[in-house]
């Protein structure tokens, strides 16, 4: 077996974004027989990937970018969705959902969730969610709910298992909203939905069932995140969004997906999963990290663990036939 | 007359039935199975977990404490929870 580094992770740009453009190709044109895509885009650097393939795959005047910003997006989200879509000379759409989530009630739900363990919580107040770094003991990686006062002031307070829930599912209102609205403009231009999770969250389960996970295609679920990036620098995307760090873009106060869901950043973490996916040794992969064998151990638990919960997250509905 | 830490593992393992076993018998889990490993908990059930342990025995449960050899298995709670209680009273 060859020894682990960054290069075990190095993809043939071109022959990866051939194979990429032909799936995109048959599984919309032959398979489902739509004209076209539609491709939610956040600025990041997933969904911008996914935009110039399937503009690539079908042409541009197929592909369909939708914006939908919220309330609570980063400041930088729009412009660099945008900047996504001119780069690839894509036709896109600006759908600003707040309303819609105001009406369902996501943000006055989630503030009441919070409310139970942060009073005070309350208009001007900005949160996020956080989890411990799983690298630094065997402690379990309990969520905590950071908050922001108008006046800057930080309150975290570990969350009692309600408030939780109740935060994530009313977070989860604004994945499922995005998905609902790409599937309408998909509807009325007879075209299909593309999902743009790449490896990690495919895998991990980074993603909310019925929101981001629903798609017709997802075309770079094979991806490890740094293989994303090359495809990117491959593909022109600019700068800007190639130099932007991942984010969640979920919660009102910037969230790093490290400190939300994945144990390490990203080039580590794909290592990692490369790693324990291909029975490298915790030694072998804390040697190629610079990490030490006791830290891989608890990352690879961690990813077992992920694993067994996203199983739940990609089941299809069980029917009774199925045994 | 019960014996405390015979009536502290009923608590625990009623509690187990109710929230993670969905009404399976949980006298099928040994004291030593590690939750984790045997699918009973996630990430979420340990904040549920947690939860019951401080409202059930009085207890307060530091970050630092919440590590799988005080809190993975029934052999593992039952001395946390002891020591915990102890430490309250002292």
């Amino acid at each position: 077996m060859c020894s682990l580094s960054s290069e075990s992770l190095k993809i043939d740009c071109a022959e990866a974004t051939r194979r990429i453009t032909a799936f995109i190709r048959a599984a919309v044109f032959e398979r489902f027989r739509k004209r076209g895509v539609v491709v939610g885009v956040s600025g990041g650097i997933d969904s911008s990937v996914c935009a110039a393939l399937c503009a690539r795959a079908l042409g541009p005047e197929r592909v369909l970018v939708l914006f939908t910003p919220e309330g609570e997006s980063g400041s930088e989200t729009l412009r660099l969705s945008r900047l996504a879509a001119a780069s690839q000379n894509v036709e896109g759409v600006l759908e600003d959902i707040t309303p819609i989530l105001e009406a369902a009630g996501c943000y006055h739900r989630r503030d009441e969730a919070i409310r139970t363990a942060i009073p005070e919580y309350g208009a001007g107040w900005r949160c996020k969610i956080v989890l411990p770094s799983v690298i630094d003991d065997d402690r379990y990686r309990i969520f905590s709910l950071v908050a922001m006062s108008p006046d800057g002031r930080t309150v975290k307070k570990r969350l009692p298992s309600d408030s939780y829930l109740g935060v994530v599912a009313a977070s989860n209102f604004k994945q499922r909203t995005r998905k609902m609205v790409e599937y309408y403009h998909a509807d009325r231009l007879n075209y299909a939905v593309v999902g743009t999770p790449n490896r990690l969250e495919y895998d991990q389960g980074f993603f909310v069932k019925g929101g981001d996970g629903l798609a017709d295609v997802k075309p770079i679920a094979h991806l490890y995140k740094t293989q994303v990036y090359a495809l990117a620098d491959y593909l022109d995307v600019p700068d800007e969004i190639r130099s932007r760090p991942p984010t969640t873009d979920t919660y009102s106060l910037p969230q790093g997906q490290d400190e939300f869901f994945f144990s390490l950043p990203y080039d580590k973490m794909d290592l990692c999963l490369y790693a324990f996916d291909h029975q490298y040794t915790p030694e072998e992969t804390a040697a190629a990290l610079g990490l030490r064998p006791e830290q891989i151990e608890r990352v690879y638990r961690d990813i077992t663990g992920k694993r067994k919960a996203a199983r739940y997250l990609h089941a299809a509905p069980l029917l009774l036939e199925d045994g | 007359m019960v014996n405390p830490a015979d009536d502290m593992e009923m608590r625990i393992r009623a509690f187990l039935a109710d929230n993670f076993m969905m009404g399976q018998d949980s006298t099928a889990l040994s004291r030593d199975d590690s939750f984790l490993d045997a699918g009973i908990i996630d990430s979420t059930g340990v904040l549920e977990l947690i939860v019951f342990l401080e409202d059930a025995f009085g207890i307060q449960v530091e970050d630092e404490e919440m590590v799988p050899t005080n809190l993975d298995s029934i052999a593992n709670l039952i001395p946390f929870i002891r020591s915990k209680q102890t430490s309250a009273e002292a």
